[in-house]
């Protein structure tokens, strides 16, 4: 049984990103927030487990789909909803958006928005660590569809050619934009299956049962440490809302509202949030607490960023190189 | 004074000292420690460096300039060699998604000091695939640096401040100079990346070059100071960011404008060049600007297809003629055949 405080530590994670991102779908018919956002509402569960697991000296990069990983990882509230505002104070200076995240004080290395893209540059990053001796690794966040790029293959084939202390987490929520997994992959494949061919030690698990992905990521990330090399790991879990924008589309027709209705039933946060009530970690009035604190957080996050300035339009054109 | 040295033995000096001066400068591609160490350039490097930083790669370039970009936020200065260009091409998503643009898209918190050398050519059957001249398209892209050098020391200088420059370099060698023989400097030096060289000085006309072009230019002169006529040979050196301004002070002199480009014409250097000089110094023009360039086609493969595909020292000598309205000169046969750059070259590659 793991121990209460990682178990209620978990659940606050999880709220946590999902409420950040239930105030994005709140406020973005305000047409302030004026960049295009993917969000993660569903899929909290592998984040949630990462950050109660990764350090700071741990590094991580990401994709479009970069709002969790960011949060998990420790990142910056304010800095985040500025730079979906395009605010000076945001993370990136405006210059980036919701698909371009960056801290580097907690290790988020950078989200970037090309399928694939940043995978290569979380193995350079583990190859730097291994370089350095440090016990620390570098945690590649990717989607099923990624698995589908060549650079994927080139990456992990390098890591395992050089043992690097990469950690592939692949949240398969099953859909490419409105493709799903069966138009694009062989029926009946597995993917930690066909990447422990590569020779990277693969698992799999349930993405949507925090303790469990906890468990399993625990399990992982301390062997890496203990022996090196890279692992990969595929969490299944399903995104709620459209691929790209605040809004659910289960009624336009590439998906049906009965199979979203079966995820939603396996909502991440609730499963976990029953498990506590019925253990008695925590009763109804701490929860009331718990979200009232992270109310409060996204709050300030979202006054931060409607307060801050725009930046000045000359900045548009500098950091084009770094001076010597 | 330096020593004399070949321009592959000069780009292997400025990986020695390189290595030398920073343990965190890296260097890998296919090929770097096999036993022709890319036309001799990595002589010696695995063996005084170690595999840890000196090391072959599988064949992924894209993933591979990835892996550079990730090793540089973490302050390793990679030098990636291609021994083609065009291999290179399947890395274009790593290198204009993600290194031209790492340092602005994430506000300057960040930068990506990695050095990419790919050596291009001509002749020798080298075909439609392996001999590409893409200049203008890393030029095209912000946050890109694009570096040409024709000496032996600009090579080693150059290539020194590219792998100690803190952006994105694409260091660009011509397979026909690594055999050409120069004056270079002892330890370390580095020449400014944006600045052109002035290899002849003259009021007649101004010539704007680069890599193999400018040692065809230098032969023209010879034959165009016979006849008096005295040109400015600007060596570009690089390509991005460009010396403009340098351009611009010998067009004010000279009037005359003949840009040499060893690719294709269409979209190329030379007409950004020209572009510039007829936008902004239009006035100070005494005729049409001229461009040299590749025909717009796919390089052939066959010794029969390419002779008119290359420009040759005499056609820079006519186009120059042609300024001071003077007949043309006829070819002057070639002592050796005009696929390659000299006795020495016997293939295969």
């Amino acid at each position: 049984m793991l121990k209460s405080d990682i178990r209620i530590n978990l659940l606050r994670e999880m709220k946590r990103i999902r409420f950040y991102e239930e105030e994005i779908v709140t406020r973005y018919s305000e047409q302030k927030m004026r960049c295009p956002t993917h969000l993660s509402i569903g899929q909290e569960g592998v984040p949630a487990a990462l950050s109660q697991i990764l350090t700071k000296e741990d590094l991580a990069v990401s994709t479009h789909r970069a709002h969790a990983h960011y949060l998990g990882k420790g990142g910056d509230g304010k800095k985040f909803i500025a730079e979906i505002y395009g605010k000076s104070t945001g993370c990136s200076g405006g210059k980036g958006g919701s698909m371009h995240l960056v801290d580097l004080s907690v290790g988020f290395k950078g989200s970037t928005a090309i399928v694939g893209n940043s995978i290569p540059v979380g193995v350079g990053l583990g190859l730097a660590q291994k370089l350095d001796n440090t016990n620390n690794i570098s945690c590649v966040f990717i989607g099923d569809a990624a698995v589908e790029e060549g650079v994927f293959y080139e990456s992990a084939n390098f890591a395992a050619v050089k043992q690097l202390p990469v950690l592939f987490v692949c949240e398969n929520n099953q859909y490419s934009v409105y493709s799903p997994l069966k138009v694009r992959q062989p029926i009946g494949r597995k993917i930690f299956e066909m990447v422990e061919g590569i020779g990277i030690p693969s698992s799999h698990g349930d993405g949507n049962d925090v303790e469990s992905c906890y468990l399993l990521l625990d399990d992982i990330v301390n062997n890496m440490k203990k022996y090196g090399g890279p692992r990969f790991v595929e969490l299944d879990t399903y995104r709620w809302r459209e691929h790209c924008g605040p809004n659910y589309d289960n009624h336009i027709g590439y998906r049906t509202e009965e199979e979203f209705l079966k995820w939603k039933k396996r909502d991440p946060i609730a499963m976990h949030l029953n498990r506590l009530l019925a253990d008695k970690v925590l009763d109804e009035e701490a929860i009331a607490a718990m979200d009232i604190e992270i109310k409060c957080e996204v709050d300030k996050a979202f006054q931060f960023a409607i307060e801050s300035p725009y930046p000045d339009p000359k900045d548009a054109y500098k950091n084009i190189y770094k001076e010597l | 004074m330096g020593n004399l040295m070949t321009f592959a033995e000069a780009v292997n000096d400025a990986l020695k000292v390189a290595m030398h001066h920073d343990q965190k400068v890296l260097l890998y591609g296919l090929g770097v420690d096999d036993p022709k160490r890319i036309f001799g350039t990595t002589n010696e490097l695995v063996e005084t460096f170690g595999n840890d930083r000196v090391f072959d790669m599988p064949t992924s370039e894209n993933a591979m300039t990835g892996v550079a970009i990730g090793a540089a936020l973490q302050g390793y200065k990679s030098v990636m060699v291609h021994q083609r260009l065009d291999f290179f091409l399947l890395a274009m998503d790593q290198l204009v998604n993600n290194a031209a643009k790492w340092h602005y898209m994430f506000n300057g918190q960040d930068c990506v000091p990695i050095t990419i050398r790919l050596i291009l050519g001509r002749g020798w059957g080298q075909g439609p695939t392996h001999s590409q001249t893409l200049q203008s398209w890393f030029a095209h892209i912000p946050g890109l640096k694009v570096v040409m050098p024709t000496t032996p020391s600009d090579a080693k200088g150059l290539l020194l401040a590219s792998i100690f420059d803190p952006n994105p370099v694409v260091f660009l060698e011509h397979r026909w100079l690594h055999n050409t023989k120069g004056e270079v400097e002892e330890g370390f030096y580095t020449k400014e990346l944006g600045k052109s060289k002035l290899l002849s000085e003259g009021d007649s006309a101004t010539i704007v070059s680069m890599s193999y072009l400018s040692i065809e230019a230098l032969h023209a002169m010879d034959v165009l100071e016979k006849e008096g006529i005295h040109c400015d040979l600007i060596d570009l050196r690089s390509i991005s960011p460009l010396d403009r301004d340098s351009i611009a002070k010998s067009i004010k002199k000279t009037g005359r404008l003949l840009v040499l480009d060893n690719a294709q014409s269409n979209c190329s250097v030379a007409s950004e060049i020209i572009s510039y000089v007829s936008t902004h110094f239009f006035n100070d023009l005494k005729c049409a600007p001229v461009k040299l360039a590749a025909p717009d086609y796919p390089l052939p493969t066959s010794f029969g297809l390419t002779e008119s595909f290359y420009t040759r020292s005499f056609d820079i000598v006519n186009t120059v003629f042609g300024f001071f309205n003077l007949p043309p000169q006829s070819a002057t046969p070639h002592s050796f055949p005009h696929d390659v750059p000299g006795d020495w070259f016997t293939g295969p590659f």
